[in-house]
């Protein structure tokens, strides 16, 4: 995108109708450390890529707990994404006060496009720099949304977003249709996958990345939004990459055995 | 209301005058159209909600064809004793906030616990500027949650006390109907068991409360969805001794 005489203010629409401060906006969230959620029927995850400023310094914290049945993850302006993630936990506590129920999530996502939308039509106001993805159960199930700066927000089965978020979408993309019916064990398997997969060869540890769940067990019980704690995240590593090299171990005894039978390639030592 | 009302139901807070008692201003100090006990309990299949249909004018039983038990939303039911205008007020926001609900259309919607959370809050929030809504009022229901139907029952009354209950009675309905029902009342009663005994509360009330009719309504609500039963009359006893003749012996002025 190149500067031009339409972007200087939020209240300036171009010839081709669009509004390059929102647009730029949403650069934002792109520059932000990429962001998963993915969701099945009854469990919805969302990891996070760790960014830390230097080595000295902690990582920014991108993922919130908004209510105990739901929560968010956020790329682009941390400061926004705090400020936002305030607003929702306070609708979130309003509702609740109110009719002693858990807000849905369609109705938190909806109040967030709502306020984003505002900052989009306000000579001086500026949008909001952050993406978030929300993630919640209420009645109908497990959701995920996607709310831009736009003011705009769309329901998803799986989604990424920040730097390198294309990666992720791409094997995302290849996975989602048996989302609906995965247990948690397997979304959180595939969140991490697909937060690996925006990190580009750098290596997947606990320390790089945060993992957080909410859902309904089968029994009706609610797992409240809750951050897995590092020590759980890197068992759950560990046992994914034990897992790709099991493939590998359990082809060399069969080869052995087709050695004798002669018509393979010779064994390696020639 | 002439001014704004936003939509989280705070325009339910009442008149913004009360707390300050200008000229030609008053705080709330009696109802003027009241109707008066309700009673409710729980059965296998839901809740079952029964009043009479009368609405008194102090001590004239003035309207004889009122509704005091009404649908709210699927999943629920509300009665309401005391000041009738009040009530009919109270449905207004109910429809307002189950009509929001509905037209979300996103798989979610409004329980019984959740209107009657919401209501306590009005109620309450009324109390407090010393407006209040002059009603009981009576909240049943069933909905479907994720450890399957779940039946509530709840009263709310003018100044804010809540509670949940298995059996509920408003007005004269709690010193005279409540007897009854502790004692009678069991889990998973039946349809037909839970009509007797509802019956038998109303017969009491007829009787003994000078503000009854001899019209009643029961209504009932399940998962299939809520049912209010066309007004029906109750079969009374008089043939008492002492009603035989009532002059005789009399002491007369002529």
């Amino acid at each position: 995108m190149f500067r031009n005489q339409y972007d200087t203010d939020v209240t300036t629409w171009s010839p081709a109708g669009r509004l390059f401060q929102v647009e730029y906006a949403m650069e934002a969230v792109k520059q932000g450390s990429a962001c998963v959620g993915l969701r099945s029927r009854t469990h919805a995850v969302l990891a996070a890529a760790n960014k830390a400023a230097s080595e000295l310094s902690s990582h920014q914290r991108k993922v919130f707990r908004v209510a105990d049945h739901a929560g968010v993850a956020l790329a682009g302006l941390t400061a926004d994404g705090r400020v936002l993630s305030r607003f929702l936990r306070s609708e979130c506590i309003n509702h609740a006060f109110v009719y002693d129920a858990p807000l849905p999530v369609s109705r938190l996502a909806l109040r967030l496009a709502d306020k984003a939308q505002v900052c989009t039509q306000r000579s001086w106001k500026r949008p909001y720099g952050v993406g978030l993805l929300v993630a919640g159960l209420d009645e109908s199930g497990a959701h995920l949304y996607y709310n831009c700066p736009s003011g705009n927000y769309f329901e998803y089965q799986a989604f990424a977003i920040g730097s390198r978020s294309q990666a992720a979408k791409t094997f995302l993309e290849r996975k989602f249709k048996g989302y609906d019916d995965y247990t948690p064990d397997q979304l959180i398997r595939d969140a991490l996958s697909a937060i690996k997969e925006t990190l580009q060869g750098e290596k997947l540890t606990s320390s790089n990345c945060t993992l957080a769940i909410v859902g309904r067990k089968d029994d009706g019980t609610v797992e409240p939004f809750e951050m897995i704690d590092a020590k759980r995240v890197q068992e759950i590593i560990d046992s994914m990459e034990a897992a790709e090299e099991t493939p590998v171990a359990a082809a060399e005894p069969s080869s052995t055995q087709e050695e004798d039978k002669g018509t393979d390639a010779a064994p390696m030592d020639i | 209301m002439a001014w704004q009302q936003p939509m989280d139901g705070s325009h339910a807070s009442g008149s913004k005058v009360a707390a300050a008692d200008g000229p030609g201003t008053q705080r709330t100090q009696y109802p003027y159209v009241t109707g008066t006990s309700v009673i409710a309990l729980k059965y296998k299949d839901g809740v079952i909600m029964a009043c009479d249909t009368g609405a008194s004018y102090g001590s004239t039983l003035r309207y004889k064809s009122v509704e005091r038990i009404k649908a709210v939303g699927k999943h629920s039911l509300i009665g309401a004793s005391g000041e009738f205008s009040d009530f009919q007020e109270i449905l207004r926001y109910l429809d307002e906030l189950t009509l929001s609900d509905h037209m979300w259309d996103d798989g979610n919607s409004l329980g019984p616990k959740e209107v009657h959370s919401y209501l306590t809050r009005v109620m309450y929030n009324r109390r407090n500027k010393f407006d209040p809504l002059w009603n009981s009022l009576v909240l049943g229901g069933v909905k479907k949650g994720p450890k399957g139907e779940e039946k509530y029952l709840g009263m709310v009354n003018m100044i804010g006390t809540h509670f949940e209950e298995n059996h509920i009675a408003t007005g004269f309905g709690n010193h005279l109907a409540i007897p009854i029902l502790r004692a009678e009342w069991c889990e998973d009663m039946t349809f037909e068991e839970a009509v007797k005994l509802v019956e038998k509360c109303l017969l009491v009330l007829l009787y003994r409360d000078r503000s009854s009719i001899n019209k009643f309504q029961i209504a009932k609500i399940t998962t299939e969805g809520a049912t209010i039963y066309p007004p029906y009359s109750l079969k009374t006893h008089w043939g008492f001794a002492a009603f035989e003749n009532p002059s005789k012996g009399a002491v007369g002025s002529w």
